[in-house]
């Protein structure tokens, strides 16, 4: 009875997999094929004839590489800046004590029920009053200086460190800048880690912002080239999948990577949150 | 001592400027001015010219249809795939919670979609839905079905959305799901087993009690995402067919920035907010009845 259990279980778990990976296999697949041959019928997974060709046209006919090193700059910078500030402001929540310090950490909690609709009108004012937009700041100064989820993830892991690691550096003379950089940060490396690879893979992934703060295509991310591709090729399915192809794989290199960070982020957060 | 404190005081302040200079600019400044914009007419090319009250909030609760009818589609869009894609996460959580082959290399798959960008995502999902050459329709063919037009069909073309949702969002579910049952004590398992408890009944009685505080975190935090839902509507169908996939932060976007109305539709997402804080508030309050803590 318990190995017909088993089995029951790994069939729907296998079956299951397969539907999760048929896209990604057909995307693949269909990238390698030569243009026409994507709708023959029955479906071949094996392409007839292996051809690099579509990644070698998408990549002439718009600029990804100019639009791959954008999103790295972004994405890179903001996964910087916000380690910075957030840790900073994690700290002074989790161990220092200043006026107001619990509303404000509410009012922080707070914003993360505020829908993105309601601030990005007046975002993209601002921006154009200040001269931002098609600038990549739009993107990079917002995302780095304040990131609610960021303060109170870090905020979480950095009350677990105990007290006793920064008072005996204290005694050693060591200031509260010195204690978070030499105790606190190193001691947080797993935390740090998590907020950096979901940072990244949010900001990598955003589209609704830049194609609200960026107009020309000089200035375009990944996913809005993706987008603008999808215009230009309506219907040329195997350079369409080597396109987005492209965009996904950095992504999933870093999830291989740090797959058990994501996990990690998930159990601390998600229900003790 | 008290100017140790006093130096104490300084520093947090000092550490927290960055973030506060952030959250005021960025959250709070922005707010307080969408607030502001939604009472009075704005005009992208001269800026604000007047106020007028709760117009826009009026005009869009009783006059504009389209109102209305993208929040049907959000309600059918989350009514529908939030429900489904957490069953699905609990089922798969339930198979793999056990010594199972391969259990990382499960975990591992299952949560690519979540980790894909909605861009990407979108589009080979427009191609798998493809109604002469896609490879959902060519299987069908095999076994002898002509399937629909999916996402050109009327009645097809949100369901066809809504199964990629399920399908990105179970991964993510059945991880919290797993984490959830890491925590509920193996000694109440056996327990109930010398009762005489049948696998069902340790469903029932056992399992499922006791991740209700997770079923409730995921329905929370899952209808706020999918009422805010966008890219993967932009990318897959825009709107179309006859605006039956064109949900509310879709529309709100088109309005501000395509139809540059933009005081009206900071009226809308105000509307969204409150919707979304009425939702969560109802939800907090049935709670009680249903959600599980422990003694």
């Amino acid at each position: 009875m318990k190995k017909v259990y088993l089995i029951i279980s790994l069939v729907i778990l296998m079956l299951g997999a397969l539907i999760m990976l048929l896209p990604f296999v057909w995307m693949v697949s269909t990238s390698f094929k030569e243009p026409g041959t994507e709708f023959a019928y029955p479906p071949e997974f094996i392409p007839r004839k292996f051809i690099l060709d579509n990644y070698i046209d998408t990549w002439k006919r718009v600029p990804f590489g100019l639009f791959i090193m954008n999103s790295f700059k972004i994405s890179i910078l903001i996964v910087l800046g916000r380690v910075i500030c957030a840790s900073l402001a994690a700290y002074a929540f989790a161990k220092l004590d200043f006026p107001m310090k619990n509303i404000i950490f509410s009012l922080v909690l707070a914003t993360m029920m505020i829908p993105f609709a309601v601030t990005m009108i007046p975002m993209y004012l601002l921006m154009k009053k200040i001269g931002w937009i098609n600038n990549h700041l739009a993107l990079i100064v917002p995302g780095s200086l304040f990131h609610a989820y960021s303060i109170f993830f870090l905020t979480q892991f950095f009350k677990t460190i105990p007290k006793d690691f920064e008072d005996a550096a204290r005694i050693d003379g060591s200031n509260t800048l010195g204690i978070l950089l030499r105790i606190v940060l190193p001691l947080s490396k797993p935390a740090i880690t998590t907020i950096s690879v979901l940072s990244f893979m949010w900001s990598w992934n955003d589209f609704l912002g830049p194609i609200i703060f960026l107009n020309s295509q000089d200035k375009y991310t990944v996913q809005i080239g993706v987008a603008l591709f999808q215009g230009i090729e309506v219907t040329n399915w195997t350079r369409l999948m080597a396109a987005s192809c492209i965009s996904v794989i950095p992504v999933l290199v870093i999830f291989f990577l740090a797959q058990r960070y994501f996990v990690r982020s998930i159990v601390m957060t998600g229900l003790k949150g | 001592m008290s100017s140790l404190v006093r130096r104490r005081n300084i520093e947090g302040l000092l550490f927290i400027t960055p973030s506060m200079i952030g959250l005021l600019t960025f959250i709070v400044g922005p707010i307080i001015f969408s607030l502001i914009m939604s009472f009075s007419d704005w005009k992208f090319t001269t800026g604000f010219s007047g106020f007028v009250g709760v117009e826009h909030y009026k005009n869009l609760l009783f006059e504009d249809e389209y109102f209305w009818l993208v929040l049907k589609n959000t309600i059918y869009y989350t009514g529908v795939g939030v429900p489904i894609s957490i069953a699905m996460g609990l089922l798969l959580a339930i198979l793999l919670n056990r010594k199972i082959p391969g259990e990382t290399v499960f975990r591992v798959i299952y949560y690519i979609p979540t980790v894909t960008s909605a861009v990407a995502i979108g589009l080979i999902w427009r191609w798998l839905y493809n109604p002469e050459f896609g490879l959902i329709n060519s299987i069908l063919r095999m076994m002898g079905i002509k399937g629909p037009g999916w996402l050109s069909d009327l009645k097809w073309a949100m369901p066809s959305l809504i199964i990629v949702h399920i399908w990105q969002a179970m991964g993510y579910n059945m991880i919290i799901y797993l984490a959830g049952l890491q925590n509920i004590s193996s000694e109440l398992y056996e327990a109930a087993e010398i009762d005489g408890a049948t696998k069902f009944q340790l469903f029932r009685y056992v399992t499922f009690p006791l991740l209700t505080p997770t079923t409730f975190f995921l329905l929370v935090t899952s209808i706020i995402g999918s009422f805010q839902v966008y890219t993967l509507i932009a990318v897959m169908t825009g709107g179309a067919p006859a605006y039956r996939t064109a949900v509310y932060v879709y529309h709100l976007w088109s309005v501000a920035f395509q139809q540059l109305k933009m005081s009206y539709a900071s009226a809308m997402a105000w509307i969204l907010f409150i919707i979304i804080f009425l939702l969560t508030l109802l939800q907090l309050k049935l709670s009680s009845r249903w959600v599980f803590y422990g003694e």
